[in-house]
């Protein structure tokens, strides 16, 4: 039924101008069918909206919005087979969660109503609850019924805007795993908007990272994490260590006493200070030429004192090349 | 704390019992006395006004101006709704164009009530253009009839069922109609479904601002109705001035304001039981 030669969505060069403000800037994508896509940028990069413009309630300036090949960007949120899991979840509050969940298969004249709808609501664990208002549900219990909302529909493309941000941060992890084992289990294109990169490195099959409304990247999370193309995606993902314009992660940066031997890069350093983590020693180095340099090493490879000479070094093949740009 | 608070509450405890308990409690016994031989109060204490209430031509009238004003209301909400939810969506503009709906407020009512009867009247501005293009050849009787008194109601009252929708509406999250479109409503069903069932409290406020005063209206059925448009309003003003009934007008007083208040505690009865 679906044509399998065009990506599930595409995204050709779409940009949303504001007067004196490109909140979206000619930004290109592909999302392949089944696949959990994350788009990863700080707040104000324009990633909501580019999810917005996806969804329908903002338009382009310019480019096209494509879903199976057929251009929906000219259409009404009513007339596109994705749907949007809100940030806030935007249930209705004086209609049960039944009924929220209900609401948009109503709107179709789903005949099969009953069925589709007992099906969703045992995928998201909600049975027995159907009857309760928004208001006298967990926050994570809102979540799930606004993504119950959504699935049932079998929309083409899920967009999930910061899903996770409105949990309470201990229950956030807990609530990641189960949305990726969701995905995988319904198989619908999920792609999900955040700013937080644990969350996208640990959901996602492809990240897409943006800057101020214009993509920087698109990769895997391991080729985003260790092969960044810009300095900007590098310190995006995570701390980076800049030594002689080369970087270097901090969990790549180990430390010895003595020099290390020639296949390996080196540079002395002073330890300055050290942090007990549990899971990693935190060492904080500086350079002769006063830079700082953070080190995350195991405990179990022994301490340093503060104050002490030591060798930082690292393998060439976890160097972070980047090319000089000019900002 | 106590005494500073008795003392900040004091002048409109004052202004109330002067301007609001006192002419009730004087409305309240004149109704209940004797209509003096010239006019005025005398004694003995009687429930003859009440009585007289009975009469089906003073319920036939008390009928006639709630379905007036009923019919009022509800033409406020059909015009008032799209109009708040219009204002909700004005971006830029939201302010002036909450100042335009304001704006009548700066004139007397009487004054606009006035330019009504110069536009509706036989020689006035709609007929006369309306003749000269050709449309009609008799003026149209635009004035002078209970169409005439609901459009002058509707026109006083519009801005008292915009603001309180607006204000509802206004109050919503922004995201519940969108996240409406997403699942698949087109623009009527979210406003029906989604826009007017949490705009709820402010679409009865609304109502009840609009239906109350236009129960008790006399200036616009008086001017616009010609007379022949006799509402309860009219009938109060009637016998206290022509008539020169006082208790009898005090006593159509108190059921008026007897029957509002009924009205009033049924719904929001409904309404308190509703939140629980």
């Amino acid at each position: 039924m679906y044509n399998m030669d065009h990506p599930v969505l595409e995204l050709r060069g779409v940009s949303r101008h504001y007067p004196g403000h490109r909140a979206v800037d000619d930004v290109s994508l592909q999302l392949e069918r089944g696949v959990l896509f994350t788009l990863l940028g700080p707040s104000g990069c324009g990633k909501t909206t580019t999810l917005r413009l996806i969804g329908g309630f903002e338009s382009p300036t310019g480019g096209e919005i494509l879903l199976n090949g057929a251009r929906i960007d000219a259409r009404k949120p009513y007339h596109r087979n994705v749907s949007t899991v809100f940030q806030n979840y935007a249930l209705f509050p004086h209609l049960s969660a039944g009924e929220n969940i209900a609401f948009g298969l109503r709107r179709r004249g789903a005949r099969d109503l009953e069925r589709r709808l007992a099906a969703v609501v045992e995928l998201v664990q909600l049975a027995g609850k159907e009857s309760r208002r928004p208001a006298q549900l967990s926050g994570g219990e809102r979540q799930r019924v606004a993504l119950a909302r959504s699935l049932v529909l079998e929309p083409d493309v899920l967009l999930l805007d910061e899903p996770l941000s409105a949990l309470d941060p201990k229950l956030r992890r807990q609530v990641r795993e189960e949305l990726k084992s969701l995905q995988r289990r319904v198989g619908i294109t999920f792609l999900l908007v955040t700013h937080d990169q644990e969350e996208a490195l640990s959901l996602s099959d492809r990240i897409a990272v943006m800057n101020r409304g214009r993509l920087e990247q698109v990769g895997t999370p391991e080729e985003v994490y260790l092969k960044p193309r810009t300095r900007f995606v590098a310190g995006f993902l995570g701390a980076v260590n800049w030594i002689d314009d080369v970087g270097v992660r901090p969990e790549a940066t180990r430390i010895s006493a003595a020099p290390p031997g020639p296949e390996v890069r080196s540079v002395a350093a002073t330890v300055e200070s050290s942090v007990f983590l549990g899971h990693c020693l935190q060492v904080r180095a500086r350079l002769a030429d006063g830079a700082a340099v953070v080190s995350e090493i195991s405990r179990l490879g022994g301490s340093f004192r503060d104050g002490e000479a030591v060798h930082l070094w690292w393998r060439p093949q976890d160097e972070l090349r980047l090319p000089t740009e000019t900002e | 704390m106590t005494r500073l608070r008795l003392l900040f509450l004091a002048p409109s405890a004052v202004l109330l019992a002067v301007l609001l308990a006192a002419p009730i409690a004087i409305v309240a016994v004149s109704s209940a006395l004797t209509r003096g031989t010239y006019g005025g109060l005398g004694l003995p204490w009687t429930i003859e006004n009440y009585a007289r209430l009975l009469d089906p031509l003073y319920a036939w009238i008390l009928l006639r101006s709630a379905a007036l004003a009923g019919a009022a209301t509800l033409l406020c909400l059909l015009v008032g709704f799209p109009m708040a939810l219009f204002l909700t969506r004005a971006g830029r503009r939201r302010n002036l164009c909450l100042c335009l709906v304001m704006l009548p407020f700066w004139t007397s009512f009487l004054v606009r009530t006035y330019a009504w009867m110069f536009l509706l009247r036989d020689t006035g501005l709609v007929n006369t253009v309306l003749q000269s293009v050709g449309l009609i050849r008799d003026p149209l009787p635009l004035l002078y009839n209970d169409g005439a008194v609901v459009l002058g109601l509707v026109y006083g009252y519009l801005p008292f069922m915009i603001l309180p929708i607006y204000a509802a509406l206004e109050r919503l999250d922004p995201s519940l109609a969108e996240a409406s479109a997403d699942l698949g409503a087109r623009p009527w069903t979210t406003v029906t479904l989604v826009l007017a069932p949490l705009a709820w409290p402010g679409i009865l406020a609304g109502c009840l601002l609009v239906f109350i005063p236009c129960l008790g209206a006399y200036l616009t059925p008086d001017l616009l109705g010609g007379g022949k448009s006799v509402m309860v309003g009219n009938l109060v003003q009637n016998q206290f001035t022509n008539a020169r009934d006082w208790p009898f007008g005090s006593a159509v007083s108190v059921a008026l304001l007897a029957l509002v208040m009924l009205l009033l505690l049924t719904l929001l009865r409904r309404r308190a039981e509703e939140l629980l």
